[in-house]
């Protein structure tokens, strides 16, 4: 029986004989599996990416908008097919906030507007909030301070800057105390809020904060008037009763609304559902991706398998030596599956390497977060050894059943 | 009881409708030391039975044991294992791997036999040595002469310690000096006490053993002692 370093050092020998064939034949499973790591780990960023934007959204949030959703799932904003634009009241909000596991409820108005200053204009959204609207979407104030409640009930001339519309109205200077001019009126700028970045295709940070009151007065125009508001967010407790909470302002609604299921007027999006939903999207999207790519490790691994037949061909004279010095069957078997092994393997780590940098290029490139668990680079390691051996078992099995004497009389 | 004995030895290759009796009933014993050669013409069943005597095939019918092994009723494995640490085949075209060095193709036996590294070096150069190529040790088998690398495959065959050596034409592709050298050196390992069976179809070559069995058709024809001035003629 062979002991194992002799073994090792004999695979070793074989495969430096002929360095080129070896290095050629690992790379088809470099290839393979470097495309694997790459396309595994770019889907991975793009599923934390994703993740990571509707996160940025607000933690335990509901979002009710005016009309109904179509179809299932997806965010898809107001796709107003039922009910009309202005289904959602104030006194819809006020109820809501009589529900149970309610932290808090935020509602809001939106407008388009032209905003100047500085002898500079930028047309952001303005949304027209309540104190509350910060803690519903989990956001911060960087600079200065938001308005208050009594601010916005008073319908005050003050606004808050999103990141991207403070830094194209004033790029040099701390916007503030200074002031903007939007539909003739002037505004005073009391904060500037931190950033969020972008969610989706969309800057969340190219946003304009103004009391409520003060939109629906002297922004929003018609549509903005009277009792209704465009948006109400509402935050759970805890993520727990998220679900229970949405099932609640839903037929709260419908009371209110005299609708009945199926004939809404308004849409309750529940951001951790709609989250999972594209989680799932995007993992399936992964698994095809790494899918497709294990095609190409197959490939390499047939490249092993033929680089093997041929290898056991040449050497067969060798073999039949080896069986007359006393190899038994076993230990051709481990020798020449070792070979065909440690050629998927060194093939494996090199593609991993190959396709991490690959991957970092790529998630760089398209600005997604990196994402390379030690666990994948294990599996990617793991199955390139599963490759040698399944390829390289049909090979070296040929080589163990050789016949010594016709082995020995091969040229 | 003898090294090897053979009792109505048999061996058929069927090809188609057609049988080849390579063996046709072969008996004969070999005691321990003898030095034996086996002559006849080509298709005489003389590789057959060296096969059959290496453990490399087994008999179709009859009985053979050699140091106590039943051929006939071994299984791969015991049979691999039996050519490891009985036998040390010589072969005529040598058989060395190129890639290995004289030191490493002498320790290839005893890597399948589960010595350790140290003393596999040690046994094998010490080989080597016997074999007279104690400077050569590190040579490849393209780096040596015929001679040369026919002494390696000797020392080789010597690596298990086994109590018999086959050789099948072991000068058959040297030259004649050669030859005598490799046959001196057969000679002396058999003084030494080997057990040595060599197949030739060269009669030079068989009157340097002490004994000629001669094959024809499958079956042994003759069996005898040669007289020793001719085996010192050869030596010459
Ligand atoms: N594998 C085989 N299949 C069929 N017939 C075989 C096989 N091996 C040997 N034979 C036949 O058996 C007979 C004996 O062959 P063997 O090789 O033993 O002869 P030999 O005495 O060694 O001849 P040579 O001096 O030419 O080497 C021959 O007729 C040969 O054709
Ligand atoms: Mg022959």
């Amino acid at each position: 029986m062979m002991r194992t370093s002799d073994l090792v050092a004999s695979a070793g020998r074989a495969l430096r004989a002929n360095p080129m064939r070896s290095a050629l034949t690992a790379l088809g499973v470099i290839i393979g599996v470097a495309s694997v790591v790459a396309m595994v780990a770019l889907g991975s960023g793009a599923q934390a990416q994703v993740e990571r934007s509707i996160a940025s959204l607000g933690s335990n949030l509901l979002i009710v908008v005016p009309g109904a959703m179509r179809g299932g799932g997806g965010v898809r904003g107001q796709a107003g097919a039922g009910g009309g634009w202005d289904s959602l009241t104030m006194d819809d909000a006020e109820a809501i906030t009589q529900l149970e596991n309610v932290a808090v409820v935020a509602p809001s108005q939106r407008a388009r507007a032209q905003v100047i200053a500085n002898g500079l204009n930028w047309n952001p959204e303005v949304n027209g909030v309540t104190p509350d609207f910060l803690i519903a979407r989990d956001w911060e104030v960087a600079r200065g301070r938001m308005f208050d409640e009594t601010e916005e009930r008073q319908a005050r001339r003050i606004v808050v800057l999103g990141r991207t519309v403070a830094d194209n109205l004033f790029p040099n200077m701390d916007p503030v105390g200074q002031s903007v001019r939007m539909n003739g009126g002037t505004y005073e700028v009391i904060g500037v809020l931190e950033s969020k970045g972008q969610s989706g295709f969309q800057d969340q940070d190219d946003i304009v904060l103004a009391p409520l009151t003060t939109v629906k007065r002297r922004i929003a125009g018609r549509r903005g008037r009277g009792d209704t508001v465009s948006q109400i967010s509402v935050k759970a407790e805890s993520e727990q009763v998220l679900n229970r909470l949405q099932e609640d302002v839903e037929n709260l609604l419908r009371q209110r609304h005299r609708t009945r299921e199926g004939e809404d007027d308004f849409t309750v999006q529940n951001l951790s559902s709609i989250s999972e939903t594209m989680a799932q999207t995007t993992g399936v999207f992964t698994a095809l991706l790494g899918g497709i790519s294990a095609v190409s490790l197959l490939v390499g691994g047939i490249g092993i398998m033929n680089i093997m037949l041929v290898s056991v061909t040449e050497r067969t004279r060798e073999i039949g030596l080896r069986k007359a010095l006393g190899a038994r069957q076993s230990d051709i078997l481990h020798q020449f599956g070792l070979e065909a092994v440690t050629l998927s393997v060194a093939g494996g780590i090199i593609g991993l390497v190959i396709g991490v940098a690959g991957a970092w290029g790529m998630t760089t490139l398209f600005n997604l977060p990196l994402v390379v668990s030690p666990l994948n680079a294990g599996l990617a390691i793991a199955f390139s050894g599963l490759v040698g051996v399944v390829f390289g078992a049909y090979p070296a099995w040929r080589a163990a059943k050789l016949d010594p004497i016709e082995a020995l009389r091969r040229e | 009881m003898a090294l090897i004995e053979a009792d109505n030895l048999t061996k058929l290759y069927r090809m188609g409708d057609e049988t080849v009796h390579a063996l046709a009933g072969v008996s004969f014993s070999i005691p321990q030391r003898d030095y034996c050669a086996i002559v006849g013409p080509s298709g005489s069943g003389k590789s057959t039975l060296m096969n059959i005597l290496g453990g490399l095939d087994t008999p179709s019918d009859g009985r053979i044991t050699i140091a106590g092994n039943d051929i006939g009723a071994m299984s791969d494995d015991d049979l691999a294992i039996f050519r490891n640490q009985t036998i040390g085949f010589v072969f005529q075209s040598f058989n060395l791997l190129p890639r290995l060095t004289a030191l490493e193709n002498v320790e290839l036996p005893m890597i399948y036999g589960g010595v350790l590294p140290k003393e596999r070096h040690e046994r094998a150069a010490g080989l080597l040595q016997r074999v007279g190529l104690g400077e050569r040790m590190a040579h490849r088998p393209t780096q040596l002469s015929g001679g040369q690398q026919q002494r390696v495959a000797i020392a080789r065959a010597l690596a298990g310690q086994p109590a018999l050596i086959l050789a099948d034409e072991p000068t058959g592709a040297l030259d004649t000096n050669t030859g005598v050298e490799i046959l001196g050196l057969f000679d002396q390992l058999n003084h030494e006490g080997a057990t040595i069976v060599v197949v030739t179809h060269d009669h030079d070559v068989a009157r340097a053993t002490k004994r000629t069995i001669e094959m024809r058709d499958g079956r042994i024809v003759s069996d005898h002692l040669n007289d020793r001035s001719a085996r010192h003629d050869a030596h010459v």
